[in-house]
């Protein structure tokens, strides 16, 4: 994807992407450098997509929406994780380092399969509504204040692009760790009408140092997330809920 | 019963056997342990600092805590009785942050490695308390074991004594930066761990936390600086004398622990 104007005074920007194919036993992990010269309006979407068309046709990177919302383009920008296509090189300095990911199977260069931890994530916490009874398919669907189905909206905006996590020192140390994403997940569900468990199924997912209690509160995720979610809040809130179950 | 409680955990059955409440109730004794921590180090910063009022008003506060304006007569080992608590107290804080360290060279490296990379404040402010935490398992305990021990070497002197013939200047000064430091940052953490004083906006509340963090660390830092630099001077001018204990009368009933021949000043203290 080519075609962005050079700016008449846009900056050189350098480029240092990591560059590593697994897959390759013989390529090791490298910094490879590239120059471009920034184009008005450019993000690091399109300036990935202008370096791999003209400098490195084997440059690897996911992207899908380019809206920040399908989460398949995140990863370290210089050292934050954060979204290419919502990054304007504008807002940047001129040497831009980009990393993949970390804390998930690395595929190529900025290319991580979020997908299959999220997937995994999603079976062990089991984020989908557990509904006691047969939905009617022919009535109309039972109705929810608009005031929840806002906080249940606030809390599914996540777009699992992965940044929680690898802001996330506790999962870096400790992999085991379901991460912010996963206490939103049972937040959101927690907050379901529709959703038959209680606070002792969700202890059974999250009460215990693998989950809820295991968060060191140090915050990356809330400071990194994309979507802004109020993951400090979401992650307070559990913590008081799991500890008052476990009182009981 | 407990054979067979570790012979289900032993076998990796223990989560079928129900979950258990022990995480969540380590993670509230951890918070718990390290508030009362932190609240008593702020109640010991101002007795301590209390020579920077004056000898009298330091013996003053050392004799109310060996109980003599209520049993009329000093018992030190009331002291070691409440440092002994303190003991406790810190070794259990202490054993329950260690679940949270690193576990292994690697998992130090990696957390190290994030650290850098990141460049984030909570997460280099962890590791602030890592290293103070560290550092307070060896100068903590000197400073608690000495106090549990010798409860009767406390007043303006034998603090000044020990503080600079004894040569602890230096722990202390260590002791103070990783208590102040360790302590404001465990105060914070635990406010936005549970969602204390967040309002209505967490963002603005978590700023103006860090923002009372700092003035709190900066606060008792100055205090403790200045307290230990009013000791150490104390020491200095009392070096020639280093032992003799300061004394005051007590309307003609001096504590038994007192020497006489120590003597140094004399003042009265109101009814």
């Amino acid at each position: 994807m080519s075609g962005v104007a050079p700016d008449a005074k846009g900056r050189t920007l350098n480029f240092q992407i990591l560059r590593c194919n697994p897959q390759n036993e013989a390529s090791l992990p490298r910094i490879d450098h590239f120059e471009l010269e920034e184009a008005s309006g450019m993000t690091l979407f399109l300036a990935l997509n202008e370096i791999r068309d003209t400098q490195a046709p084997s440059l690897q990177f996911d992207f899908v929406c380019r809206a920040g919302i399908c989460g398949s383009c995140g990863m370290l920008i210089n050292g934050l994780p954060g979204l290419a296509c919502r990054t304007l090189t504008s807002s940047l300095p001129s040497t831009i380092t980009l990393a993949p990911l970390p804390g998930f199977e690395l595929i190529r260069d900025l290319s991580v399969n979020t997908g299959k931890w999220m997937r995994g994530m999603s079976e062990r916490l089991e984020t989908w509504i557990h509904d006691q009874e047969m939905p009617k398919l022919c009535s109309m669907e039972t109705p929810m204040e608009p005031e929840l189905a806002e906080q249940i909206y606030e809390l599914e905006r996540c777009i699992e692009c992965g940044c929680c996590i690898a802001g996330c020192g506790t999962y870096q140390m400790r992999e085991d760790f379901v991460g912010a994403v996963g206490m939103n997940q049972i937040g959101r569900f927690r907050l379901d009408p529709r959703d038959k468990r209680d606070d002792a199924d969700f202890y059974k997912l999250v009460g215990d140092d693998d989950g809820v209690f295991g968060c060191m509160t140090l915050l990356g995720c809330h400071d990194v997330c994309p979507k802004s979610l109020p993951l400090q809040t979401q992650i307070a809130f559990l913590r008081r809920k799991m500890l008052a179950h476990a009182l009981k | 019963m407990k054979d067979n409680r570790s012979l289900i955990t032993g076998i990796g059955l223990d989560q079928c056997a129900g979950k258990s409440r022990l995480p969540a109730l380590l993670d509230l004794a951890q918070s718990l342990s390290g508030l009362l921590l932190a609240l008593f180090m702020w109640g010991h910063m101002f007795f301590v600092s209390s020579i920077l009022l004056g000898k009298e008003a330091m013996y003053t506060i050392t004799k109310a805590f060996e109980g003599y304006y209520i049993f009329g007569t000093s018992y030190p080992w009331i002291v070691s009785v409440a440092v002994f608590c303190v003991l406790i107290l810190f070794m259990f804080h202490a054993g329950l942050a260690l679940r949270k360290f690193p576990s292994s060279y690697q998992q130090y490296k990696t957390i190290l490695a994030h650290k850098s990379i990141l460049k984030h404040s909570d997460t280099s402010l962890w590791f602030v308390q890592v290293y103070t935490g560290f550092a307070m398992f060896f100068l903590g305990s000197a400073h608690l074991i000495i106090m549990l021990t010798h409860p009767a070497e406390i007043g303006p002197y034998a603090s000044s004594d020990r503080v600079w013939d004894g040569g602890m200047w230096p722990i202390y000064l260590l002791l103070l930066l990783a208590v102040e430091l360790h302590g404001s940052i465990d105060l914070y953490r635990l406010a936005v761990k549970w969602g204390w004083f967040q309002g209505s906006d967490p963002d603005a509340g978590r700023r103006h936390l860090k923002i009372a963090k700092w003035g709190i660390t900066g606060f008792f830092m100055l205090l403790g600086l200045l307290t230990l630099a009013a000791y150490i001077k104390i020491g200095i001018d009392h070096q020639a004398n280093a032992g003799e204990r300061y004394h005051v009368s007590l309307q003609g009933n001096l504590p038994d622990q007192m020497p006489t021949s120590a003597t140094v000043t004399t003042v009265r203290l109101p009814s």
